[in-house]
């Protein structure tokens, strides 16, 4: 069981590589957003599945503020790269900017 | 080559190349993404050794903040003076290449060649244990065995915080950092803002709490607080507030100053700076440890708020 | 026993909807459809991989925060992603 437990999480985290892929090549700054996203869905599904295979219940803690703080961190993905999007090589832009 | 090895060989790897890519990036914003992308790679290499603790302050800090950090500093940059467009030389290149390698290499060698057992506290650690009446490890380390440490990286963070406040002008020096984003009250970003950080405030103080017997502490407590709260900024449903309110000084010196007291207190009743009388030993650690989470947060969101550059009347 | 082959099976529709959702991301045409791929699928395949596990853990609060990541998960899946297809539009955010 533990076994398969952890050959699982090595599977989502193959899907997560692989999903890296389009962040990597996605020709649009929004592609790049998703990578939180991915990650962070990807890498809390292994974190479960690690934390049930190990019996190291703390695991689902890690998991707990990785949930939370991949959130903030994809809000700060789509503010910072909207920004990039905009600002380019037009150094004049004010740090004003609309949702 | 059983599942679990490989499993680690296939993290490694991709750690490396999400490494690489984030080297080789051409534009900030490919780059801080790759960044954070590393960072979330790396609490998952922390799990796989065994490091519960610091897996949770990589998550906390190694990636959310961290990125929103570096994202705020590229748009600085965007907004002053022209991007720079010259890349360093080949040669500049080769050198800072040449050197990254050897200290690797180095430090390969030195987890490599290591003495077999290697020379290491923790059985000691682990038989004082009872010093404390604490079921974590690294808290009793943080807070008992090293507590100095702890006490000192706090006023590093303080003074971190003073450096970046005297970026501002002199005429708006005490005012307020300005909001990074403007937003719309009734959109999606206030909504997020509004439900989330409630959430997370609660599992914030879990985790403080949580780290007297399980992997946590108030370091990445403060994290988690401190992200909420910037979340709040980030979405305009709050202000930053000025950094001459009194209120807010109060409680980013709260932190060190209960440490520093403390402190005193045991060179008064006992006979050593730090000594905590064994009686009151885990009360004690809960009061610096709730303090420093306050302090923690604090100064995390004024940190990655910036330098005054509104003036105080607005 | 039981618990097991309901843990392997939900374990399992939860992978292969991971698989489903980067095959999504890799080959779909546009920034959108990509998005709709990621977030819907990964959510899912999250779902299901928690409910395979909940059996495994110990006593309510595990269950408990289980439940409360999935979600958390969810909220911020359904935010983001709509804050990520609004820069994604082709004229760019709406001012």
């Amino acid at each position: 069981m533990a076994d398969y437990l952890v050959a699982s999480s090595g599977f989502v985290l193959a899907m997560v590589a692989l999903g890296l892929v389009r962040v990597v090549r996605g020709p649009v700054a929004a592609d790049r957003m998703m990578a939180a996203q991915l990650l962070g869905t990807g890498g809390i599904a292994a974190l479960l599945l690690l934390a049930a295979a190990t019996e190291v219940p703390a695991v689902v803690d890690v998991a707990l503020a990785l949930a939370l703080l991949d959130a903030f961190a994809s809000v700060a993905f789509v503010l910072g790269g909207s920004q990039a999007q905009a600002g380019g090589p037009d150094a004049t832009e004010s740090h004003e900017h609309g949702a | 080559m059983t599942i679990a090895l490989a499993l680690d060989a296939g993290l490694a790897v991709l750690v490396l190349a999400v490494a690489s890519w984030t080297v080789g990036a051409r534009a900030t914003f490919p780059a801080v993404v790759g960044f954070v992308s590393y960072g979330l790679l790396l609490t998952l290499v922390w799990v796989r050794l065994g490091a519960v603790d610091v897996a949770l302050t990589e998550a906390a800090i190694g990636s959310g903040l961290t990125g929103a950090l570096l994202l705020g500093a590229a748009a600085r940059l965007r907004a002053g003076e022209a991007p720079a467009e010259e890349r360093p030389g080949a040669i500049l290149r080769l050198v800072a290449a040449a050197l990254s390698a050897t200290v690797a290499a180095a430090l390969a060698a030195a987890v490599l060649f290591l003495p077999d057992p290697a020379p290491t506290l923790a059985p000691a650690a682990a038989e004082n244990a009872a010093a404390t009446g604490l079921g974590n490890p690294v808290t009793n380390v943080l807070m008992a065995f090293r507590a100095m440490d702890t006490m000192l990286e706090k006023v590093v963070l303080l003074l971190a915080l003073v450096g970046v406040w005297s970026l501002a002008p002199d005429p708006l020096w005490g005012g307020r950092p300005s909001p990074s984003h403007q937003s719309d009250p009734h959109g999606v970003l206030a909504f997020l803002a509004r439900l989330l950080p409630p959430v997370g405030i609660v599992v914030g103080i879990y985790i403080l709490w949580a780290g007297a017997d399980h992997p946590g502490g108030a370091f990445q407590g403060g994290t988690i607080l401190a992200a909420m709260w910037l979340l709040v900024m980030m979405a305009g449903l709050t202000e930053p507030p000025p950094v001459s309110r009194r209120r807010l000084r109060l409680v980013l010196i709260a932190g060190p100053a209960v440490f520093l007291i403390v402190g005193l207190g045991g060179l008064w009743l006992d006979d050593a700076f730090l000594a905590y009388p064994v009686a009151y030993a885990k009360p004690l650690i809960l009061v610096i440890e709730f303090a420093m989470t306050l302090t923690i947060a604090a100064t995390l969101g004024l940190l990655l708020a910036g330098p005054p550059e509104r003036k105080l009347g607005r | 026993m039981v618990r097991d082959v309901f843990t392997v099976l939900a374990v399992t529709a939860g992978g292969f909807f991971f698989l489903a959702g980067t095959v999504g991301l890799l080959r779909f045409p546009d920034t959108l459809t990509r998005l709709h791929a990621l977030t819907k699928a990964d959510n899912l395949g999250l779902g299901l991989v928690v409910l395979g596990l909940l059996p495994r853990m110990q006593g309510p609060l595990g269950m408990l925060k289980l439940v409360a990541i999935w979600l958390l998960v969810q909220l911020a899946g359904a935010t983001v992603s709509q804050l990520i297809a609004r820069a994604a539009r082709p004229g760019g955010p709406p001012p």
